[in-house]
């Protein structure tokens, strides 16, 4: 078979293309498909950037990495090297050493601070009120507010206080 | 239960109305959420009695929704394909969720505001789609909604990482939102490469009318944030919100500058394509998006006046293949299409 773009040499890569729903059959040789390959990139798929970017995080043991299995779900972390999917929410918990570079990757943050969901959604929220203050503490103390500063220390101590017992 | 989607027909959905603010620019705002059911198999992994199961709880817990009072429950396998591919021209949901439906469904309110796709990529992916540049408000809805819903179920998520999602792009806050942008004077200037270039640097995806892997046709440009977590959904709403309108800026300068110097070139472009649109007998979808942008411009700059952007975005949308065939009762080729469109266009234009 003869490429369809150059008509000349031997076609061996072989594409399906659709565009607006018409699906379009290309027979190509490799050095139109290398050129027809430039226009495709757009079309790169998320799970070959994933695994792109978990290969640069082969700092973590790769060997270990790949045979760790979800207990929940059964998923591999080769599995989700492959697909690009978790396979369910305990994943996390299992590939927890190899997510957390790769999430740090993707979001420049390896931590949520948005909406806290309603289930166990007390003690997050206490843990977000805590920080808030000490943030707030870090402030006064450092404009020299000595006032201020000790009011919230106050706080911060009984709003501790509180969070233990409750705790216990 | 009984589905009528013929009844979207009759209707304009709320995001079409053309209405809200910067709607000369911003033709809708859209917020997504996506959500899974704690512990049990993202809809990719899960087999078949675990999708149904997951259906069932969604529907269950969608039931007690304020916002969903009079929602209509459909399943995707009780459509056929030109009715699938009708809900995605709407916008109700994404090409990916009319692939292998057994168990897939959506649960759309009559107002097509707001709509689940359930089993698609995750569980529950919640949006909410509004007319104009009303991103903050779409985030309000689509947050009672989700807290409404988690009442009932019991959604995946960790202190740290906050909603823990199929895909790792979407951990933490599971969204996305996004604008549909009518950018012709930054295209018809060359500025918009540029553009593209900057916001893409800022942390937004650009992609096309109907979006992932979609092209730009147009002058029709979808922008999104990149990243969700990290920060909170407010915030990354304002971040959108605040590169969106220094784009929003820059368009309205352009389209200032242009209809000064340049008026007679605007006006002709614009009149050009109302004669085509109008005296056409076959047209094919994409000319008909390119010529209603010129159309849309020269609502907005007030060229035509016998049109108004409600008719124009009704347009884009009857045009679409689906909608023919479903306007038409029957299944049309390509052909056949570019045909009836031609009419349709005819007819309502005249």
């Amino acid at each position: 078979m003869k490429c369809d773009i150059c008509g000349k040499r031997e076609a061996t890569v072989h594409l399906t293309e659709i565009v607006n729903d018409q699906m379009t059959k290309l027979n190509l040789c490799e050095e139109c498909a290398r050129e027809k390959g430039a226009q495709m990139e757009e079309h790169f798929g998320l799970s070959e950037l994933l695994s792109g970017l978990t290969d640069m995080g082969t700092a973590i043991e790769p060997e270990v990495a790949i045979t760790t299995t979800c207990s929940n779900c059964g998923l591999t972390y080769q599995n989700f090297r492959k697909i690009g999917r978790l396979g369910c929410s305990e994943c996390y918990e299992a590939f927890k050493k190899e997510l957390s570079p790769l999430l740090k990757r993707i979001h420049g943050a390896d931590r949520h601070i948005g909406k806290v969901s309603l289930r166990g959604g007390k003690t997050i929220k206490d843990t977000r009120t805590l920080q808030d203050l000490k943030m707030q503490l870090e402030k006064a103390i450092q404009a020299e507010e000595f006032e201020e500063a000790a009011k919230l220390r106050d706080k911060i101590r009984d709003f501790e206080k509180k969070m233990k017992a409750k705790e216990e | 239960m009984r589905v009528n989607i013929d009844d979207f027909l009759k209707r304009d959905s709320e995001w079409l109305k053309g209405t809200g603010p910067n709607s000369d620019i911003v033709m809708s705002s859209r917020v997504r959420l996506a959500r899974n059911l704690d512990k049990v198999a993202f809809s990719h992994w899960a087999d078949k009695k675990q999708q149904e199961s997951i259906m069932n709880a969604v529907f269950d817990a969608a039931n007690s929704v304020n916002y969903l009072k009079d929602a209509i429950f459909i399943r995707l396998k009780d459509l056929n394909e030109v009715d699938r591919l009708f809900l995605v021209e709407r916008h109700l949901m994404s090409p990916e969720h009319t692939k292998d439906v057994e168990f897939k469904a959506l649960i759309v309110d009559p107002k097509e505001i707001v709509s689940i796709m359930v089993n698609e990529e995750d569980h529950l992916r919640i949006q909410v789609l509004q007319s104009g540049f009303n991103l903050m408000e779409a985030w309000r809805i689509v947050d009672s909604i989700d807290t409404e819903l988690s009442r009932k179920l019991s959604f995946a998520y960790s202190t740290k990482w906050g909603y823990l999602t199929a895909c790792p792009t979407n951990t933490g806050t599971g969204l996305r939102g996004s604008v549909m942008l009518h950018l012709p004077s930054l295209v018809f200037t060359a500025q918009i490469g540029k553009i593209l270039q900057a916001t893409a640097k800022l942390g937004l995806n650009i992609r096309g009318l109907y979006g992932e892997g979609t092209e730009a046709s147009g002058n029709l440009f979808q922008v999104s944030n990149q990243v969700s977590l990290g920060r909170t959904e407010e915030d990354m709403i304002d971040n959108i919100e605040r590169i969106i309108n220094q784009i929003i800026a820059r368009e309205e300068t352009t389209r200032r500058a242009i209809s000064t110097k340049n008026r007679e070139a605007l006006v002709d472009r614009v009149w050009r394509a109302y004669g085509t649109l109008k005296s056409a007998h076959i047209i094919t979808s994409n000319e008909t998006i390119a010529l209603l942008s010129a159309i849309r411009l020269g609502v907005d700059l007030g060229i035509v006046k016998n049109l108004d952007r409600r008719m124009v975005n009704e347009l884009l949308i009857l045009t679409q293949p689906s909608h023919l065939q479903k306007l038409e009762g029957k299944i049309l080729n390509s052909n056949e299409r570019d045909m009836k469109r031609a009419e349709l266009i005819r007819e309502r234009l005249k």
